[in-house]
């Protein structure tokens, strides 16, 4: 008998044993719906998968009367334009503001612990503080998500400058760089695959804080409507719009991994 | 022509004296080979030597100028490790130090300018031996490849010296012995000074033409801090004469032989590529 550790599955075996757990969770939904159903055939809590599929097919091709569009569509539209707007800004000043301050120390030393400080506020304790600066339309759910996260991609990207070894700055310089062509052609290529990662980890955070601020206030957007519905116990929408986030969240950081994969080589080569 | 100059250099952190008093003047075209027990101050010697850190007191002079308080082209280096840019390939990596001089916003040569830059660089691969290695990225070469490469870097930018600091010591004994006569061969060739640091005896000997052995001279054991290293011993391990005059006879010989083949001897590219010639080489 050796240690369990030792065991290591064969990679059709991984397969299935990745497969188990999703077909566990599907298999007692199903088990357990369908009994509820039988007591209840109106119940609310957990229905079945055949009207889940009724009232997603409504929603993504009938025009609601409310807002004359198609409600699926347009609450994803409305949430992701939150989420790149805010993702996107951020990643941009994480990294203009992580390579410039991680790179020249007496940036580093004004500017770090006040990061530090920063990244510690809980950002859905200032949404009050948002609502009332920015009003209630997009820009205050907009800085929200860059509250929330700039901070962390700020720091991140100035611990990978850090970590770039002191004998490859030097070297430059012994080159001829100057600090622009060493921000340019030393520190960026090196931290912008770190930067993708970054982001990814953010993707979880994003997706909180443009749920959190649509519940809220909004007009449309997938947590709008999760937490509008909730107050008709309409499981039938909650459910697959809980799915649908979170197969956009995986496809997101899927697309994200490629384009780390594609656009840096080296880096792959490097890890292995 | 290159000279170095230390003049009563100090290098004290706090309390701490790390070196004291070293004096030392380097003639053009040696290859000078620091050796020491570990934790002595080698290393401080040749950063202050690369502006990393500064003299506490006393300066250094090349060329009979104070060298610039931050390190600069002139002088070029090779580390035991992290001397080559992951991100570029092993041709990038040689073509950056030109690019950054040439253009300074983009930091990239485009059309003829680049053609031209790519054919030198690839020279002087060829010349290090890494010319079917050219779009590999470093971490696809072994150390003593990644070794050669951070060399034909630092040459490209023909520094006044080149500084190595430990360079072979992270390499197996058989890549070591080529790296031996890879950098014997470009020290002839480019006719430049290098500047070594070693802990390695036969090494220094054998590369070096002066050897100079850092060491503590007084110590006292209730304080060890209280007095630094200095230069305790200096070799001259080839000396200039010889070397001269051996370079001399392979020119003489040469010119002998291509006169009794009966051709002009102006003809032929040098075997010796010592003297004049080697300073208007490319």
């Amino acid at each position: 008998m050796r240690r369990i550790i030792n065991y290591a599955p064969r990679p059709g075996v991984r397969l299935i044993l990745a497969l188990l757990p999703f077909i566990a969770v599907l298999a007692i939904y199903i088990l357990a719906s369908n009994a509820r159903l039988a007591v209840e055939p109106a119940d609310k809590l957990m229905p079945s998968f055949a009207s889940f599929w009724t009232t997603m097919v409504r929603m993504a091709t009938t025009v609601d009367k409310a807002t004359s569009q198609y409600l699926l569509w347009w609450d994803t539209w409305l949430s992701l334009q939150r989420l790149f707007l805010g993702l996107g800004i951020s990643a941009l000043l994480g990294l203009v503001l992580g390579i410039i301050v991680g790179f020249v120390p007496y940036l580093r030393a004004t500017f770090e612990p006040f990061f530090a400080a920063f990244s510690l506020i809980p950002p859905l304790a200032v949404l009050p503080i948002l609502f009332i600066l920015f009003g209630l339309g997009e820009a205050s759910k907009i800085v929200l998500i860059v509250f929330g996260i700039a901070p962390f991609i700020i720091r991140d990207v100035m611990l990978r400058v850090s970590a770039i070894p002191a004998e490859q700055i030097i070297k430059a310089q012994t080159l001829g760089a100057s600090t622009w062509q060493m921000i340019a052609g030393v520190v960026l290529p090196q931290v912008m695959p770190r930067l993708i990662d970054s982001v990814r980890l953010s993707l979880g955070a994003a997706w909180l804080f443009v749920i959190a601020a649509e519940a809220i206030t909004s007009e449309g957007g997938l947590g709008y409507r999760i937490f509008l519905v909730r107050r008709y116990l309409a499981m039938d929408v909650i459910l697959p719009y809980v799915i649908w986030i979170t197969l956009l969240a995986f496809l997101m950081d899927y697309a994200l991994r490629r384009l780390a994969v594609a656009a840096y080589p080296w880096d792959q080569i490097k890890a292995a | 022509m290159t000279t170095i100059r230390f003049e009563n250099v100090w290098k004290e952190y706090d309390e701490r004296v790390v070196l004291e008093q070293v004096n030392l003047s380097l003639a053009d075209h040696e290859f000078l080979v620091i050796i020491g027990p570990s934790g002595v101050g080698k290393t401080t010697l040749l950063r202050m030597l690369l502006s990393q850190e500064q003299p506490s007191r006393g300066r250094i002079l090349l060329d009979g100028e104070p060298i610039a308080t931050e390190p600069t082209a002139d002088r070029g280096v090779v580390f035991q490790r992290y001397s080559v840019f992951p991100h570029r390939t092993v041709l990038g990596n040689v073509m950056m130090g030109p690019q950054w001089a040439g253009a300074p916003f983009l930091g990239r040569f485009f059309g003829a300018r680049r053609r031209a830059l790519e054919e030198r660089a690839m020279a002087l691969l060829t010349r290090v031996g890494l010319g079917e290695h050219a779009h590999k990225y470093p971490a696809q070469l072994s150390g003593g490849m990644q070794q050669r490469l951070a060399l034909a870097q630092a040459l490209i930018m023909r520094p006044k010296v080149l500084l190595l600091d430990e360079p072979f010591g992270a390499l197996d004994p058989g890549t070591r012995k080529s790296m031996h006569e890879l950098v014997g061969e470009l020290w002839e060739e480019n006719r430049m000074t290098i500047v070594m640091v070693t802990h390695d005896l036969p090494e220094a000997f054998l590369l070096g033409t002066r050897v100079i052995a850092v060491d503590r001279r007084r110590n006292d054991p209730q304080a060890p801090e209280r007095f630094g290293a200095t230069i305790v011993s200096d070799f001259e391990a080839k000396c200039r004469s010889v070397r001269e005059s051996r370079a001399f006879e392979a020119e003489r010989e040469r010119v002998r032989l291509a006169l009794l083949a009966g051709t002009s001897p102006a003809e032929d590219a040098p075997a010796v590529p010592a003297f004049e010639t080697a300073l208007v080489k490319d």
